[in-house]
């Protein structure tokens, strides 16, 4: 036979459990937990009563009040951790946002498409074994064609329109002495000069970006400034085998696998033999992106070397051209507005 | 150069399809512009008279023309051009006609009245350049015939090639034609001319003195009688027409032809009007004038060369232009044609002084075969006796002056394969250029033994051991040569200059700029709109005035780009520019000299500048800090200064290491108004020369401590003229060492605080690396700071 003590309890905690489950605010909660197990809750008076019964009930009932004051624990409990989440969640709930309502507010930069095919190119170059080197834009005369086998009045020179400074007001500098360069080629020959000043070379494998000027209108196919990229190979034994070898090379680091290259004889003065560069394009047509050739015995010669000894190799790549081909930008003008529009694209 | 096919085949039977020859003309350097197909798709097309032209009513540039198909009927056409009158035979594409652009004839109505067909310009069928105005056919070409079969017009392949500067032998026919026998292995006939000679010797009948030998290395002159002048027949301007010239009467039209087809640039005289029937080359004297055949009168200088007569009297242009006193007209009896081989440089000086570019002043300034002379003066009879009924009296005159030696040239056959990269034998090399004129003998069997290369007399660029490699390597093959990859002993690397580009790159796009790269060319008056003194180098010989002047500053650009995207209402636009100007203030070393040759102008500056519009001052300066953290130099000192062009109150010069680096600061409103700009600007500006040549060392790691900090904000009242900088400076120089952080959180202006004083709030984190900073040691710093402040700068701390 039941305890009326121990039925009680059950009902206690039958019905404790009921209004807890049904309660659906914290604060009903804490309400709830002080009538169930505070001072003065029923289960609690239950308990004080046990002191007046026998040793023995007292062990036994007692161990049956304890279990249910547990179960009401445990259920307050549990009931809280289910309302706390609830609250938790209105909460973020009324946080609610439409995460499509952009403002702008972030602004990224963007770096200038021609600057990205820049330093692609300095990238695939650096992982060939090739160092990075560079020039003034003002070159003398002697620089820019003189030391590239380009004597004063070669007729050739009228292959490149050139801007001349003028050099009037300075003083000992002769008219049509200073030049913006009109190609990076001048470059080799201070970078060959440098190494034999400074003992350090040949060997030399360097590349030379930079910027060029042409007296040009600018209009959607030219500019009177853009960008070049020259390469140098000098040393003992470079054969034009060497430069095709290192064409292809290139070309299959920077263009893609599965393109090739292709060498087609060409003039100028500072390279002999020379070619063009075509590139195949996956349409079956080939794609001119520059010259190269043996440097010129003479070049070597005014840079202070024995072409004899030392033989070479060099290239030049326009950056724009690879640039706007890349992207298909159609007119260059947009290369140097600087619209926001255009900017932002890349 | 335009090379029809059909005139190639005139000397080598080539075979192929376009495309192989295409690849064939690319291989040999003979880089192929174009392609055009002519004579083809002209069905449809046939001769019809001019009945009459009017006026369209109600179009002022439309004609109404009535025509004869030969059927006496009279069809209307409406037609844009109006060179033809009643009478004249002309090329009509009858409705339902496709011409060989495609277009469809129908008929239709333009302007309300009927146009039944269309007359055709000679570029609309393929017969040259000329596309403003109709062609009009020989007279007594036979009505309603087809054109092709009145123009007995072939189909033929049109080569448009561009021959390079070191090729003065491919400006030919013949040159082309050598070129392809010898890579396609087929037999050459440059032919050999038939005409037979009558009348008195021509050195009986004029002579030739060549005064200066520089000028002209040989003359060769004959002497033609009897010719009538008149049209070409159509075969011949036909082949004129499609290499681009256009077809004037008989005698021009040999001359052209033969300059063409041999390269052998040509003149005639009058020779009746030649005084003396002498003539005598030399150099102009300086302001000599001479009236050319063009009718212009010209002002020569004493390094042009003339044709003067027995008089004396300049009668031509050497290797430019022929005179006007001597020109062939009906009347002309006896013809002298001058082929001549002219120095080069001289005739490039002088066509380019002169400005007068023409097909014989290319030719010359390449470079002419001094040997063909007197093939291209039989050429010449051959063709004018066909054409004009000429005859060529027996005789040459041959005078020499000096031409460049053509010593054998030798060549180590070791060192083609060392520059090629082949391993050809001696022989293979001789059997690739003996094709093209390179005659070649060998001392011995060996690659050692050097070949003796005798060059032929139509490529005077040939004059060394790497000319000959180069057209071993061209007959050879750039694309038969193996493919080898030379190793760098170094590994590659960036420099130090482009690491730290990239990385000041990386910063300002992290900082929300974009990259621009306005044209480093101004206009006169662009500096002083941004208030920036004028003195920039200027370019000698600009195209348009307005890139004239070199920059001296990034700030034009990049104020105008602003500008730009103003206009287009796009604000708040934030750019950096990274690259060189020219300051004017250096001046150049004496470059004559050549061991001071690696020095160049000392004004060329590699610079970093940067706009945010829409933004003050402090955040320029904040942007700044950050990039010289990048770069790894400091401590920033900004002083404060007027600075052209920029806000006086809002801008300071950049001093790094005790060292002027730039600027930084807002644009100045004045400036911001003339570039009509309507936001605020602010400004940063870097000497990347200087601040990239400030050593700089590798970045030693600091611990970070690991003890708690402690916060204490303090807000001083101070006065206005006293830069945050300094206050800074006094809190750091207090904080003994402890304050990890010092931070700026806010800047209160009021008029409570007493007039010229502004509060100044700064939050102090402080923090031990080796204990937890007890409260009263917090306390004891916060005191010492608050005193040594107002002790330095008399300010208050503020409740």
């Amino acid at each position: 036979m039941t305890s009326p003590v121990v039925s009680e309890a059950e009902e206690l905690v039958r019905s404790g459990i009921e209004r807890v489950s049904a309660a659906d605010a914290l604060d009903d909660l804490t309400e709830l937990q002080t009538e169930l197990l505070g001072k003065k809750s029923r289960l609690n008076a239950m308990r004080a009563a046990l002191k007046d019964a026998t040793p023995e009930d007292r062990k036994t009932l007692g161990r049956a009040l304890n279990v249910s004051r547990t179960e009401l624990e445990r259920s307050l409990t549990d009931r809280r951790a289910i309302l706390t989440e609830q609250v938790r969640r209105a909460a973020l709930d009324a946080e609610q946002l439409d995460l499509t309502e952009s403002l702008g507010r972030v602004r990224v930069g963007h770096v200038h498409p021609i600057t990205q095919t820049w330093e692609r190119l300095e990238d695939v170059f650096v992982g060939m074994g090739f160092s990075v080197e560079d020039g003034p834009e003002v070159e003398t005369d002697w620089f820019n064609f003189e030391a590239l086998n380009l004597p004063p009045s070669h007729p050739a020179r009228s292959l490149w329109d050139t801007l001349y400074l003028d050099s009037s007001e300075i003083p000992g500098v002769a008219p049509e002495q200073l030049v913006l360069r009109t190609h990076t080629s001048p470059v080799q020959v201070r970078t060959m000069m440098r190494a034999v000043r400074e003992n350090s070379g040949p060997p030399i494998y360097v590349v030379c970006p930079g910027r060029v000027y042409r007296r040009d209108t600018a209009d959607a196919t030219h500019l009177p400034v853009f960008h070049q990229i020259e390469g140098l190979v000098v040393d003992e034994g470079i054969t034009m085998g060497d430069l095709s070898g290192t064409i292809e090379e290139f070309t299959k680091a920077y263009f893609g696998e599965s393109l090739t290259s292709r060498l087609r004889p060409s003039f100028f003065p500072f390279t002999e033999p020379s070619a063009e560069v075509d590139i195949s394009q996956p349409d079956g047509s080939w794609l001119e992106v520059g010259g190269c050739g043996m440097v010129h015995p003479n070049v070597l010669r005014y840079a202070g070397l024995d072409p004899e000894r030392w033989t070479g190799f060099a290239f030049g790549f326009g950056i724009d051209r690879l640039a706007y081909i890349r992207h298909g930008v159609a007119d260059l003008r947009d290369l140097v507005t600087n619209d926001m529009r255009f900017l932002e694209q890349f | 150069m335009k090379v029809p096919q059909s005139w190639l085949r005139d000397f080598v039977p080539i075979d192929l399809d376009v495309e192989e020859l295409a690849n064939v003309f690319a291989d040999l350097g003979l880089e192929v512009d174009g392609v055009q197909h002519v004579g083809e798709g002209l069905e449809g097309i046939v001769v019809a008279e001019v009945l009459d032209v009017r006026k369209h009513p109600d179009a002022d540039r439309i004609c109404l023309v009535d025509v004869d198909l030969g059927d006496g009927e009279a069809l209307q056409i409406a037609c844009g051009a109006s060179n033809m009158t009643a009478g004249d035979m002309i090329p009509l594409a009858t409705i339902g006609t496709t011409m060989p652009n495609g277009m469809e004839i129908a008929a239709r109505k333009m302007r309300g009245e009927m146009s039944n067909g269309m007359l055709c310009s000679p570029s609309e069928i393929g017969l040259g350049d000329v596309t403003d105005g109709i062609l009009i056919l020989p007279a007594g070409t036979e009505l309603g015939v087809s054109l092709t079969e009145a123009l007995e017009i072939a189909p033929d392949v049109i080569w448009d090639l561009d021959i390079l500067p070191n090729r003065p032998d491919a400006l030919s026919i013949v040159g082309v034609a050598r070129d392809l026998s010898a890579r396609l292995g087929l037999p050459m006939n440059v032919g050999d001319p038939k005409v037979s000679e009558t009348g008195s010797d021509a050195t009986s009948m004029a002579s030739v003195e060549i005064l200066d030998p520089d000028l002209c290395g040989r003359f060769v002159a004959r002497v033609l009688s009897g010719v009538t002048i008149g049209e070409s027949p159509q075969w011949m301007a036909q082949r004129l027409a499609a290499a681009g010239m256009r077809p004037i009467n008989n005698v021009v039209d040999v001359s052209n032809y033969v300059m063409l087809e041999l390269g052998q640039p040509n003149h005639t005289y009058d020779l009746a009007k030649v005084a003396g029937q002498t003539l005598r080359v030399r150099r102009a004297t300086e302001g000599e004038a001479i009236e050319t055949l063009d009718g212009v009168t010209r002002i020569l200088h004493s390094s042009d060369g003339v044709i003067a007569d027995g008089n004396n009297r300049a009668i031509g242009i050497a290797g430019v232009m022929g005179g006007a006193s001597t020109e062939i007209s009906d009347s002309t009896e006896d013809v002298l044609v001058e082929l001549a081989w002219w120095d080069p440089m001289s005739i490039a000086v002088s066509a380019s002084t002169l400005n007068l570019h023409s097909e014989a002043s290319l030719r010359f300034k390449r470079g002419c075969d001094p040997e063909i002379a007197p093939f291209a003066a039989r050429r010449f009879g051959e063709l004018l006796a066909e054409t004009g009924g000429s005859s060529l009296h027996p005789g040459v005159i041959d005078e020499f002056g000096n031409l460049p030696s053509r010593e054998p040239v030798h060549v180590r056959p070791e060192r083609v394969n060392l520059v090629l990269g082949t391993e050809l034998s001696a022989d293979g090399m001789a059997n690739l250029i003996e094709p093209i004129g390179f005659t070649t003998t060998q001392s011995g069997n060996d690659l050692s033994d050097a070949l003796t290369v005798q060059i032929p007399s139509w490529r005077h660029d040939s004059t060394a051991e790497v000319d000959v490699i180069e057209e071993i390597g061209r007959m050879y093959g750039l694309d038969r040569i193996p493919k080898t990859v030379p190793t760098s002993p170094r590994g590659g690397s960036l420099g130090p200059r482009q690491q730290a580009l990239r990385a000041l790159r990386r910063s300002f796009v992290g900082a929300g700029l974009s990259e621009a790269m306005p044209l480093p060319f101004l206009a006169p008056g662009d500096l002083e709109k941004c208030g920036l003194s004028a003195e920039g180098y200027v370019v000698a010989n600009p195209l348009a005035a307005e890139e004239s002047v070199l920059r001296t500053s990034l700030r034009p650009g990049l104020l105008a780009s602003v500008a730009y995207n103003a206009a287009r209402r796009i604000n708040g636009v934030r750019l950096f520019e990274l690259g060189r100007v020219f300051g004017a203030a250096d001046v150049i070393v004496d470059i004559s000299d050549s061991a001071e040759r690696g020095v160049v102008l000392a004004g060329e500056r590699e610079m970093a500048a940067a706009v945010l519009c829409g933004s003050e001052a402090p955040e320029a300066v904040e942007l700044l800090d950050g990039l010289l953290d990048v770069l790894r130099v400091g401590p920033l000192i900004l002083v404060p200064e007027e600075l052209p062009g920029l806000h006086p109150g809002r801008s300071a010069r950049i001093e790094v290491a005790g060292i002027g680096v730039g600027s930084v600061g807002e644009v100045d409103p004045g400036v911001l108004d003339s570039f009509e700009i309507n936001e605020r600007v602010s400004w940063l500006e870097i000497d990347l020369s200087i601040v990239l040549s400030i050593p700089t060392s590798v970045v030693r790691a600091q611990p970070v401590s690991r003890y708690p900090s402690s916060d204490v904000d303090l807000a001083f009242v101070i006065d206005d003229r006293i830069p945050a900088a300094s206050l800074l400076a006094t809190i750091r120089g207090a904080s003994e060492g402890l304050a990890e952080s010092v931070d700026l959180f806010d800047v209160f202006v009021s008029r409570g605080l007493g007039e010229g004083k502004r509060s100044l709030a700064y939050r102090i984190r402080f923090q031990a690396p080796d204990r937890t900073l007890k409260d009263k040691e917090v306390a004891r710093l916060r005191e010492g700071i608050i005193a040594e402040v107002e002790s330095v700068h008399g300010a208050t701390l503020r409740a």
